[in-house]
């Protein structure tokens, strides 16, 4: 680490910015596309697991449990090796994409879940007396009042999201974790260790901080108006979730 | 399928190979020996890390706070692959004999050493994280109780360690064993260093299948991999992680019900 003041590492890493900016590119882009793919899922799996339909709900818990309990590593790297020796060639990116969504599905359902169930039951009557059917219920009444309580930890979970894409390094993606080791270990530029991992780490840093900060101050500003109009029973389900 | 139920039935044979499956428990045993000693080290240097965050607000202290706060956040907003790759270059590792290399199980004693480097870094993004889960702790334990502590004579480190921690403590258990699961979980990282936990043994054996699954004939024809290897291989590898993650979840929820009713 002592190349951190060392002017030449410094020189080399400003020489390769573009493979740094190129790496944080690829982490945010896989970021986002999870991101998406993980709502999709997630909201799908909340509205299951929050459904009347018995088959449903066990399959959403499945789901969950599995995705939870597993490693992500194991989960990518099955991927991608399932795919690799029966023949089928899909791009690393790709693989990236459809596993950071679908672990990151999982625990979204579980925000999603918990939100649903947060809300009073009366809400969901109240809706069917005036003549809603489910989804209208869903779209117009309980999905509106669950947002504001499912954000923060929302938010947590695309800090990991955005965290987890250094899995692919394990399959040869090219997120940044991936493109500053593979720089440091290179031949023509290895060695600049110190201002390499400086750049890497706060470029990870200067997303995920504000990020956090934002669901941190949310969250407490929710804490506050609870004490104020609800009792503590009803926001029990929300702060598992977002313990 | 005919073919299917052949390279089906040569994948399950590695499972049967007992070289193979006490290489793999081999494995899971440094799994939970790495996540056991990364778990009890983090939970006590969070604790440290908590009370200097939430208590060392007044006067010269001030900086103190500051800096556990700095830790804090700066290990919960990198990712852990970062830190194993800094730890594996730059954190020093203590002089290791042959014997002991040997007494776990390896020929090199390079391999003890990444060994002890990954377990710093994953010690040090978990300390972060068991941080913020004490803290947590602290904050729901009332005002009154240190109150009640200081009029009955207890100085502040007493009050801290005799009347604080424990009640902060009891809240947080169900949330720290979650975080053992992640902490489970995490471990399998170090597989793209050393291959020593079950996810990187697990990954060598899938490079190695055509030696086991029975499609290896001599050393001109090594035989194939087939995808059912790879199913099997990491199946076992899911089902292991799963029975243990599962189960752990399972005293989770059953807590959290509990306190609640």
């Amino acid at each position: 680490m002592a190349t951190i003041f060392s002017a030449k590492a410094w020189a080399t890493v400003w020489q390769y910015r573009g493979t740094f900016l190129n790496g944080f590119f690829n982490t945010l882009q896989s970021a986002v596309v999870g991101l998406i793919i993980a709502l999709a899922i997630g909201f799908a799996l909340g509205l299951m697991a929050t459904g009347g339909k018995r088959p449903l709900r066990i399959f959403a818990r499945i789901y969950v449990e599995f995705f939870q309990n597993t490693p992500l590593i194991l989960q990518v790297c099955f991927l991608y090796y399932a795919l690799a020796y029966s023949g089928i060639k899909i791009r690393v990116v790709v693989i990236g994409f459809i596993s950071l969504g679908l672990y990151t599905g999982a625990y979204v359902g579980e925000v999603v879940r918990a939100g649903i169930t947060s809300i009073p039951f009366g809400q969901f009557d109240a809706a069917r007396s005036q003549g809603f059917g489910y989804f209208d219920t869903m779209r117009l009444i309980i999905l509106p009042q669950t947002i504001k309580i499912i954000l923060p930890p929302l938010v947590n979970q695309m800090i990991n999201l955005i965290k987890n894409t250094s899995c692919l390094y394990i399959i040869g993606g090219a997120d940044l974790i991936a493109t500053t080791y593979n720089f440091v270990t290179g031949e023509s530029t290895g060695g600049a260790y110190g201002p390499a991992y400086l750049v890497g780490g706060l470029m990870f840093f200067c997303v995920c901080y504000p990020l956090s900060m934002i669901a941190g101050r949310w969250e407490r500003k929710l804490k506050e108006r609870d004490r104020i109009t609800v009792t503590p029973e009803e926001t029990n389900d929300a702060k598992e979730a977002t313990a | 399928m005919d073919s299917f139920m052949t390279d089906l039935q040569g994948s399950l044979g590695i499972l049967k190979n007992p070289e193979v499956i006490s290489y793999l428990l081999k494995g899971l045993l440094f799994t939970m020996g790495i996540s056991l000693i990364a778990i009890v080290i983090s939970v006590a240097a969070g604790a440290v890390l908590a009370l200097i965050r939430n208590y060392c607000t007044r006067g010269a202290s001030r900086i103190l706070g500051r800096l556990a706060t700095l830790y804090i956040e700066l290990f919960r907003n990198t990712p852990l692959m970062l830190w194993m790759f800094i730890c594996f270059v730059t954190c020093p590792a203590p002089a290791i004999s042959k014997e002991f290399a040997a007494l776990l199980g390896f020929s090199s004693t390079v391999a003890v050493k990444t060994l002890f480097k990954a377990i710093v870094a994953l010690t040090l993004f978990e300390s972060a994280i068991m941080a913020e889960i004490v803290r947590g702790g602290l904050n729901s334990v009332a005002r009154g109780q240190f109150e009640a502590s200081y009029s009955q004579g207890f100085g502040t480190l007493q009050t801290m360690t005799l009347i604080v921690l424990p009640q902060a403590f009891r809240n947080i258990i169900p949330t720290l064993l979650s975080q053992m699961i992640s902490t489970i979980k995490d471990s399998s990282y170090m597989a793209s260093l050393v291959t020593i936990e079950l996810m990187g043994c697990t990954k060598l054996i899938i490079s190695k299948a055509n030696a086991y699954n029975g499609t290896w004939v001599d050393r001109f024809n090594r035989g194939t991999i087939h995808v059912t290897d790879v199913f099997v291989l990491f199946g076992f590898a899911f089902l292991v992680y799963f029975a243990i993650n599962f189960t752990l979840s399972c005293v989770v929820r059953r807590m959290r019900r509990e306190k609640r009713a």
